[in-house]
């Protein structure tokens, strides 16, 4: 797990060693390093649920799992990727990159740092073990889906969702932590002369992220407790026999959960304002449309949370309200969108792996954001809800969006790293065969959604069987595809038979990251750079 | 810690304990939106008429009656009408029954909901068990009526209309067993003449 391997020792590096290193490290670069190994564990762990999920619906009928044992494995995919992946790996990249591209030694509060990564091992353990405790037949895992609505997980959840309900206390501290950490280093530790807008594009979809993180994580923390009261303590929240009323726990949760997906994805916005600019040598197109869009985005997400709720029963007036609130979005996205464009126009493009995934995000992100702008329209959600429809998006935007950028910044920033440059042909073998296996993944799905196949299902109709295998076989090709980077990722940390990477790593790149030597020293910036 | 990070941290702590607080205020918040906007069904408290409502003889609305139990209500509970047409603004009347199949004395409060939300608030009770609690002995039977009245400027898309009620045991009340037997309110039961099983 050495990340950096030390060639030159130009500095005075003093590395704790074993594993004492990592267990009480307060060094940014030792607790990036552990939250992207946590989340590409995560993944394997998630993708293999998902590769059982896809196995049982190769074919109509029961195969493998029993429908309860089903519902265990959507719930735990889902949140195993959302919480244990994509969220993990933007904040080890945010620890990563943050303090290089703002010039400053370290996070603000290394210890609390610290503190951060070690909830999440702990809060995913209890998650898991709830599974392991379910394949040995000791009770059910939590089976409600990752959206945990009342009463299914209040009045009808199984033991096991005081874990679960622990756990997400856990990870909403590690995530609070986390924010907190990144906002106290962008406002104290820039470097002299580093103005707000001067800041990269990264560090601004990270700050406005982080406040939407300090913003509704504590509203996740709060939802989950109602529902510990009402399960143990005799209230009644949700339930309606005792004054509550279920409809309440999906407007709170979602209050968070619609800030949450673009957590999820303008750090990947980020990643993409850096890596375009970079492979097309030319300045990115509309740097303070890009900050103005993405606060844009962060403020909307505040106001249409209850898009996700058209088929609860709403009045008219307010079911119009959110659909036109949510329809706005478009806007500031597509700013975005067409600022990536128009960077790359007239620039001298090179087709790297970190480019081609950008591309690949530019391209397939936006049609997750079409499917949206579809949902958005409440007599045709009425149709796609819980369908899916519903899953092709949010697969869309979040494997080829969210995922997506993660790539990209990975392939980006390993040279720099490591000190060795990946290995590029690996590099385009993983992309190709990524990206053609997951729109075989999840195209189909958007057409079994439509013909009306219902979500979080173990067995289907006939009539959806051919899609359904064409989807399963995209699965396990896309699922092992990612054994790829697994491979290459070691190879590069390794280095044997890799080229060295010179300091500034690609032609075009930019950025005070790319002042340092490859691989960035133990301890950078020590004395802060000036930026003109 | 530097003094700028404390800064950062305090305030940011503030914003967190904040939200936390605010994920509970909503729960109040939902219910006076509900109440107000009359959304969800939360039907308004008793109705007085300060003058005749016009009947609109033109059309007619379905207006059907449901029954539940909280799943702790050893209770049986029914409407003698399941459903009735009537006229916007005009005086309707329809009875429920309800029947303590416990052999334990029981406080219960009934909880309406009216569905679609749009008509919770042009459907004005102006007699209902709902508005008081209710004190059947054990084995004791009941009959409560509901008088209603539909203004008739709800909107004309409504054309149906479902009032359903929750009984469930008035919080609190199964350990102080002797405010039932105090409660004047027992007394004005009336016996029914047929079981209510046959209805």
């Amino acid at each position: 797990m050495s990340a950096v391997i030390e060639e030159h020792h130009d500095d005075h590096d003093h590395k704790p060693t074993g594993i004492g290193r990592w267990l009480f490290s307060t060094n940014h670069k030792d607790i990036g390093t552990m939250y992207l190994w946590f989340s590409f564990t995560m993944l394997f762990i998630g993708g293999a649920l998902a590769l059982v999920i896809r196995a049982e619906l190769f074919e109509p009928g029961l195969q493998f799992v029993e429908p309860e044992f089903f519902n265990q494995l959507t719930t735990l995919h889902g949140l195993i990727m959302v919480f244990g992946v994509i969220m993990p790996a933007f904040v080890g990249l945010a620890n990563w990159m943050v303090p290089l591209m703002i010039g400053a030694p370290d996070m603000a509060l290394p210890r609390m740092n610290n503190w951060s990564f070690w909830l999440l091992p702990g809060a995913f353990g209890i998650l898991i073990a709830s599974l392991i405790m379910s394949i040995m037949g000791m009770g059910s895992a939590p089976n409600f889906g990752w959206t945990f609505y009342a009463p299914l997980s209040t009045t009808y959840g199984p033991d096991s969702t005081d874990y679960f309900i622990f756990s997400v206390h856990m990870m909403g501290i590690s995530s609070i932590m986390g924010a907190i950490n990144i906002i106290a280093t962008i406002i104290n530790m820039r470097a002299p002369g580093m103005t707000y807008m001067k800041m990269p594009i990264f560090v601004w979809t990270w700050f406005i992220t982080a406040y939407l993180l300090i913003a509704v994580m504590p509203i996740l923390a709060g939802v989950v407790t109602m529902m510990l009261t009402d399960r143990n303590f005799g209230t009644s929240f949700f339930d309606a026999a005792g004054g509550g009323d279920p409809v309440l726990f999906q407007h709170i949760f979602w209050f968070f959960g619609h800030p949450e997906v673009y957590i999820m994805i303008l750090p990947a916005f980020g990643i993409i304002s850096q890596i375009v600019p970079t492979f097309s040598r030319k300045k990115i197109f509309g740097y303070s449309s890009m900050v103005y869009a993405t606060s844009s985005i962060a403020f909307l997400s505040f106001i249409v949370w209850a898009h996700h709720m058209f088929t609860t029963g709403m009045p008219v007036a307010t079911e119009l309200f959110f659909m036109y609130a949510t329809m706005l979005i478009a806007v500031p996205t597509g700013v975005k969108v067409f600022n990536w464009v128009s960077t790359m126009w007239q620039g001298s493009l090179t087709f790297e792996t970190p480019m081609l995934f950008a591309i690949a995000f530019i391209f397939l992100f936006t049609i997750g954001g079409f499917s949206g702008l579809m949902l958005s329209i409440v007599p045709a959600d009425f149709q796609y809800h819980d369908t899916y429809f519903v899953v092709a998006h949010f697969h869309y935007v979040l494997v080829t969006g969210a995922l997506y950028g993660i790539f990209a910044g990975v392939y980006y920033w390993l040279p720099k790293w490591t000190g060795n440059m990946y290995d590029e042909s690996l590099g385009k073998w993983h992309f190709w065969v990524s990206t053609i296996s997951v729109n075989i993944l999840f195209f189909p799905m958007h057409f079994v959604g439509l013909a009306g196949m219902p979500r979080r299902i173990p067995d289907y109709n006939m009539q959806f069987a051919e899609f359904n295998q064409i989807a399963s076989i995209g699965a396990f090709i896309f699922g092992f595809s990612q054994l790829i980077l697994l491979y290459n990722v070691i190879k590069t940390i390794r280095g044997k038979n890799t080229e060295k990477a010179t300091d500034q790593v690609w032609e075009g790149a930019e950025g005070l990251e790319w002042t340092l030597p490859s691989p960035a020293p133990f301890h950078s910036f020590t004395t802060p750079p000036t930026v003109k | 810690m530097n003094k700028d990070d404390k800064k950062v941290v305090k305030n940011l702590m503030f914003v967190v304990v904040g939200m936390f607080g605010f994920g509970f205020a909503l729960v109040p918040l939902y219910d006076v939106l509900c109440e107000v906007t009359g959304l969800n069904g939360k039907t308004g408290v008793q109705y007085v008429s300060e003058e005749q409502m016009q009947v609109d003889t033109s059309r007619e609305i379905k207006v059907e009656f449901l029954a539940n139990l909280n799943a702790n209500m050893p209770w049986e509970f029914k409407p003698l009408t399941t459903a009735l047409r009537v006229h916007p603004g005009e005086v309707a009347k329809v009875v429920y029954v309800a029947k303590n199949t416990s052999d334990r004395d029981i406080i219960g409060n009934a909880v309406p909901s009216v569905s679609p939300g749009q008509a919770a608030s042009y459907f004005m009770k102006t007699e209902c068990f709902c508005f008081t609690e209710q004190v059947l002995k054990a084995g004791e039977e009941k009959v409560m009526p509901v008088v209603f009245i539909v203004d008739p400027a709800i909107d004309e898309d409504v054309r149906e209309i479902t009032l359903s009620y929750t009984f469930f045991i008035k919080p609190g009340s199964e350990d102080a067993k002797a405010s039932v037997e105090a409660s004047p309110a027992g007394s004005v039961s009336i016996a029914l003449s047929t079981p209510l099983t046959q209805h």
